[in-house]
């Protein structure tokens, strides 16, 4: 038996680096210090659910084939395709990465990762008007103004709030764990009053000591960071804040250009906006301008809903108005632990981030016209690559039509719904778990990925599978040049 | 026969915790496909479609139709609208429209629920093979 420290966990874009793993017989036993998703990983990626054999459909069916009858399939479907759509990459490594691209020009496709339909909007919106912004441990250590726009921390981030804001315990903000702990308490007290209260006269509605649509704040006059969370719902993390502000669905936009407008001083002619009284708004703006440095984290809430990227342009001009008052910054919630190295591979490679088309023989970026989703609407592609991700879970139905009428192939560790639909599918080895390489945290900092156990018998790394696929489309391509040539 | 009711809702899709375990215990694995084929609907909307939790429901858009489970929501209130996790189920509800930008419109799409006890929860397979004919 043996532990393994300072493990990176290959989950979300946190990319928590303090994970200890106990590995018995080659086999992960035990994880300390990580998430319930981090958990379930380690634990459970070794499930039925694996892919140990190569698959490839033959009469309808997908049926069991060896390694290279596999990579030939998929190399000359790749290969035979005019226009084949690449896509996926945040839960590979940087190294597998680098090797798509070179695929992506080699065939003069459309490459394209996750951030298409996660933070796309926000990377549009960041090239037009700028970020500011800065690396977790800043946050953690500085911040004692920490905004959640649009994003449940607590569901898809789960320790992001303890390793680097609200719960930590930097060098200059204190954690806020106490003052949170004393907030419970007193909700619980105020509960029980108003249950008491209730029980007695019966009359539920006139005696509530809340008011509705927004939620007065116990805990601010404590010491230390604040926490505010926008969101449509009560999230678990909206119930952790000092402040939350229920906004209604598609209206970010409005709220965010009030909350410009307060900051900079100007009078709001209205009573509520996106249904919170401006009153409270006014409240967190003094709150925001009142910090010694304030972050606003923002997430899919505000990327997908209605406004897009001028919701994010909006977000990050609040940001810069906050400036002229104190230092603030902000930065997006990336989901997949590597979307962020998606994106920087990408720019490294192409000079851009995702969406990226070299059908001309050059790379082209044309948002809305070479991302995947497009593409897959216009009916324009005619073979497909999926690395490491499921875009047939997540990928509107129309365009997932277009997906799985034509030829595709599947790397990916696991049986998933595109899996399913696939005509090859290339089992690899989980990146971080049983392969090396390096993901970038959502703050761009590159840590390296750990391999603690061997993988099963036969089952090479994403970057491996992805190399030979390529020296089998090259070898594809020669043999058809010297046939033409005779 | 007496009209069942039917919500006029904004449906938003998004993350679970339940749904980031699920797809980590392996996407065909019955936790991910529990966590996703599932409506978390407003206490209130439950009362007035007139049904208990873990019924199942109807939800439809100008895209497309699908039977989730309903559960009552801890996220309460947010009268008038319904959450479907990230996943299969969701993806034939949502509004494909990028707007000319590449990014779907998967949250704040106007959507119908309605009572369907009678129709069952399509399984993944089921489900792919309804929509897409392969799988």
């Amino acid at each position: 038996m043996s532990v393994v420290r300072a493990v990176a966990c290959p989950v979300c874009g946190s990319l928590c680096d303090d994970i200890e793993l106990t590995i018995k017989d080659g086999k992960v036993v035990k994880v300390k210090n990580g998430c319930a998703m981090c958990e379930a990983k380690f634990l459970h990626y070794n499930s039925e659910h694996r892919v140990l054999k190569p698959l490839v459909r033959k009469n309808g069916e997908l049926v069991k084939a060896t390694f290279r009858e596999a990579i030939v399939k998929a190399a000359e479907i790749i290969a035979e395709a005019n226009y084949p759509i690449l896509y996926g990459w945040s839960s590979t490594s940087c190294e597998a990465m680098r090797v798509g691209l070179e695929l992506a020009e080699e065939v003069g496709g459309v490459i394209d990762n996750t951030s298409v339909i996660c933070h796309g909007p926000s990377i549009l919106s960041i090239q037009e008007v700028g970020i500011p912004s800065c690396t977790l441990g800043q946050i953690r250590h500085r911040a004692d103004l920490v905004i959640y726009w649009g994003s449940d921390p607590w569901s898809a981030h789960p320790r992001h709030m303890e390793r680097y804001t609200a719960f930590s315990q930097g060098r200059f903000a204190k954690s806020a764990w106490k003052g949170y702990l004393t907030k419970i308490k007193a909700l619980n007290v105020r509960k029980k009053i108003e249950s008491a209260v209730r029980r007695l006269f019966l009359k539920e509605e006139q005696i509530s000591l809340r008011k509705p649509g927004m939620e007065p704040s116990l805990t601010i006059w404590k010491e230390g960071r604040k926490l505010v969370v926008v969101d449509v719902r009560r999230t678990k993390s909206a119930e952790m804040a000092d402040y939350f502000i229920q906004v209604q669905p598609n209206k970010d936009y409005e709220l965010l250009q009030a909350f410009r407008a307060i900051v900079r001083d100007q009078e709001l002619e209205v009573d509520e906006v996106a249904g919170v009284p401006v009153e409270y708004l006014e409240e967190v703006a003094d709150a925001m301008i009142n910090c010694n440095f304030g972050i606003l984290f923002f997430g899919l809430g505000v990327t997908m809903s209605r406004g897009k990227l001028r919701n994010i342009d909006a977000a990050l001009s609040l940001v810069r108005d906050l400036n002229m008052r104190t230092k603030f910054v902000i930065m997006p919630m990336r989901g997949h632990f590597n979307v962020t190295g998606a994106n920087t591979v990408f720019t490294w490679q192409t000079g851009y981030p995702y969406a990226v088309d070299f059908s001309l023989g050059y790379p082209r970026y044309n948002p809305g016209e070479t991302s995947a989703v497009d593409v897959l609407l216009r009916g324009d592609s005619d073979a497909a690559l999926v690395v490491a991700s499921d875009p047939v879970a997540n990928f509107p139905r129309k365009a997932v039509e277009h997906l799985v009428r034509n030829p595709l192939v599947v790397v990916d560790p696991h049986m998933n719904a595109t899996a399913q639909m696939a005509d090859v599918v290339i089992p690899s080895a989980f990146v971080g778990i049983e392969a090396s390489g390096t993901a970038y945290r959502m703050d761009h900092v590159p840590l390296p990925l750990k391999k603690v156990v061997e993988p099963p018998r036969g089952i090479l790394p994403d970057e491996e599978i992805l190399r030979r696929i390529l020296t089998e489309i090259r070898r594809i391509k020669r043999h058809k040049e010297r046939v033409e040539e005779a | 026969m007496e009209e069942k009711p039917k919500l006029l809702v904004t449906l938003l899709t998004g993350r679970t915790i339940e749904q980031g375990v699920g797809k980590e215990c392996g996407k065909a694995s019955k936790e991910y496909v529990e966590s996703v084929s599932v409506c978390y609907i407003d206490p209130d909307d439950l009362k007035r479609l007139g049904v208990k939790e873990k019924t199942n429901v109807q939800v439809s858009t100008e895209y497309g139709s699908v039977v989730v489970t309903a559960l009552k929501s801890k996220r309460a209130p947010h009268p008038s609208v319904i959450f479907i996790p990230y996943g299969p189920w969701a993806n034939v509800v949502v509004d494909p429209e990028t707007h000319g930008i590449g990014m779907p419109s998967l949250k704040g799409i106007p959507a119908y629920v309605e009572p369907a006890p009678e129709k069952p929860v399509m399984g993944l397979l089921e489900l792919l093979k309804l929509h897409f004919g392969k799988g």
